[in-house]
């Protein structure tokens, strides 16, 4: 007989109604209010509810550029962040001993530091007056008046370093899972140190792979940031699209209308994904 | 071969942790420049005039308190109403239990521009609430409540509630129970999800800017400033936060270590 047996009143529905009765107002409602705007006509303050589809078809056309260009980046931002962190997760995992959570708070430490503040850090080590351009300079990967800024490049860049511990914790955590005797049993099977990553460790840690892709490829995509601070009008993505068109141009139903794009789009690109990682688990 | 192998994975991250950290130890660097014009982009000189003169600078002040006010009361309600769904999840059988799950992981999954734009287009529809410092409080508490949620569940799966019916066993009241018992044992957990609510909160860019009107909270104001030229205060009050977050981690962590050791040893 505890606490909860005894009050019947705190049944599992007095507990979830408060919490679920703000995500319901504030998260599912606004969706949509956001439906509905995306299907105004007219202009602003007199947006009127009229059907109208064509908002979508003009969002899909009107940007296609930076649609595209969002999408790229997001997934080469995506594989970057994997490839970087696979190694380092794999590293505190098997390697780094007793001290591991410590290496665990460094690693997440940068996170620490708000997300602009991080991101103008990247402004200052890319600028054209810093050390990194005068070095690429001098030694000819860079044009005399090349620049890092204003370039897709620093925009990938900064997105992959902003989303690092999304990639780098789920790894950690399924590498972290795998039962060391299935490694030593590969060994016994005189399974090469190579052939015992490819067929043991690699496909047991496919579900922080998957994860960290999510978790990565997400928020890139939306992303308006990295491309503001770090980017040039020529590296305008979907996200930039929408904040201006929402809070300075007040042509909120082809905001809205985009918006619903971008998540559309965002579940199909998982769909696809995970069409693909589930069928080679097979 | 095989030491070879270690060795190069070894460099590889010394250099991996090394890139993560340029950035701050730049951030850091810079809180002690002495810039000439506007932008702190360029290395003058050496002074601990931004540490003493934090202050110097116009609407800092203002937006650090609103980012912190707006933290606790978010973070505060947030782990109240996620850390009952947490309860409700974990120790009771129910139908909708699927749904539920969903609902909770649909804010963590949505780009946060989306759920920026939505709340956005509610509060313009209505006219009960102008835009500034509560919708930004009801946006916070939103987007926590399934960190909450998930940080919370996580440590309650372990929770032994044989210990409950011991207590009930030697004559506790339902109340006692809770108190002496229930309490002390969910205390960590509710705790380590108020302090992630809170650090998500005051580091909330995108959904706090479609939803402050005017408010500005710190990462607001250092936007508004990006475009000017970022003062070095932004840098001392990042550096201070880093300091302290990063140094209350690594001395919990060290102790725990060390603790681990001796008992093992």
């Amino acid at each position: 007989m505890t606490f909860f047996h005894r009050h019947k009143w705190l049944a599992p529905w007095s507990l979830l109604t408060p919490g679920l009765a703000w995500l319901a107002v504030f998260f599912v409602l606004p969706l949509g209010f956001l439906a509905y705007q995306s299907l105004q006509s007219g202009i602003f303050p007199s947006y009127e509810f009229t059907w109208e589809f064509g908002n979508y078809g003009d969002a899909l056309s009107d940007n296609r550029e930076q649609l595209f260009r969002s999408f790229r980046y997001a997934a080469i931002a995506t594989l970057l962040a994997l490839a970087f962190s696979y190694p380092l997760a794999y590293w505190i995992a098997f390697r780094a001993g007793r001290w591991k959570n410590v290496f665990l708070v460094l690693v997440v430490a940068p996170f620490f530091v708000t997300y602009l503040i991080r991101t103008i850090a990247w402004q200052t080590i890319l600028s054209d007056d810093g050390t990194v351009v005068s070095v690429l300079r001098t030694i000819g990967l860079l044009a005399d008046d090349g620049r890092l800024l204003a370039t897709s490049t620093a925009v990938v860049a900064g997105i992959t370093y902003n989303y690092l511990p999304f990639a780098i914790l789920p790894l950690y955590v399924s590498l972290e899972q795998i039962d060391r005797r299935m490694l030593e049993a590969a060994e016994d099977l005189y399974a090469s140190r190579r052939k015992a990553f490819l067929r043991v460790t690699l496909p047991l840690s496919l579900p922080g792979i998957f994860a960290a892709t999510l978790l990565t490829f997400i928020p890139a995509a939306g992303d308006f940031i990295n491309a503001e601070l770090l980017g040039g009008p020529n590296q305008a993505m979907i996200g930039n699209v929408i904040q201006s068109k929402f809070l300075a141009l007040i042509d909120y139903p082809s905001a809205a209308a985009l918006s619903f794009v971008l998540m559309a789009l965002i579940v199909a690109a998982i769909a696809v994904y995970a069409r693909i990682v589930g069928s080679e688990r097979l | 071969m095989k030491a070879l192998r270690g060795r190069f994975l070894d460099a590889y991250a010394t250099l991996a942790i090394g890139y993560m950290l340029l950035p701050i130890a730049v951030v850091l660097l810079f809180s002690f420049n002495d810039p000439a014009g506007r932008f702190n982009y360029v290395w003058q000189s050496f002074t601990f005039d931004n540490w003493v003169d934090w202050d110097a600078v116009p609407g800092l002040r203002d937006a650090l308190e609103t980012s912190l006010l707006i933290a606790v009361l978010a973070s505060l309600t947030a782990t109240t109403l996620g850390t009952l769904i947490a309860l409700a999840l974990v120790r009771h059988d129910f139908r909708g239990r699927a749904p539920i799950n969903f609902l909770i992981f649909l804010p963590m999954a949505a780009p946060e521009i989306v759920l920026g734009a939505s709340l956005l287009t509610l509060f313009l529809n209505q006219s009960l609430l102008d835009l500034g410092f509560w919708t930004i409080f009801i946006a916070h508490v939103m987007f926590n409540i399934s960190f909450v949620v998930v940080t919370v569940r996580a440590r309650l799966v372990d929770f032994d509630r044989h210990l409950e019916e011991a207590a009930a066993d030697l004559g506790a009241t339902g109340l006692e129970t809770f108190r002496l018992i229930t309490m002390p044992l969910l205390w960590p957990a509710i705790l380590a999800g108020a302090l992630l609510a809170f650090a998500i909160s005051v580091d909330d860019f995108v959904i706090t800017y479609f939803n402050s009107g005017s408010e500005i909270t710190f990462p607001v104001f250092v936007w508004g400033q990006a475009a000017r030229g970022v003062p070095p205060q932004v840098n001392v009050i990042g550096s201070a936060v880093f300091l302290a977050a990063v140094g209350i981690m690594l001395a919990s962590v060290i102790v725990q270590t060390r603790r681990r050791k001796e008992s093992t040893a």
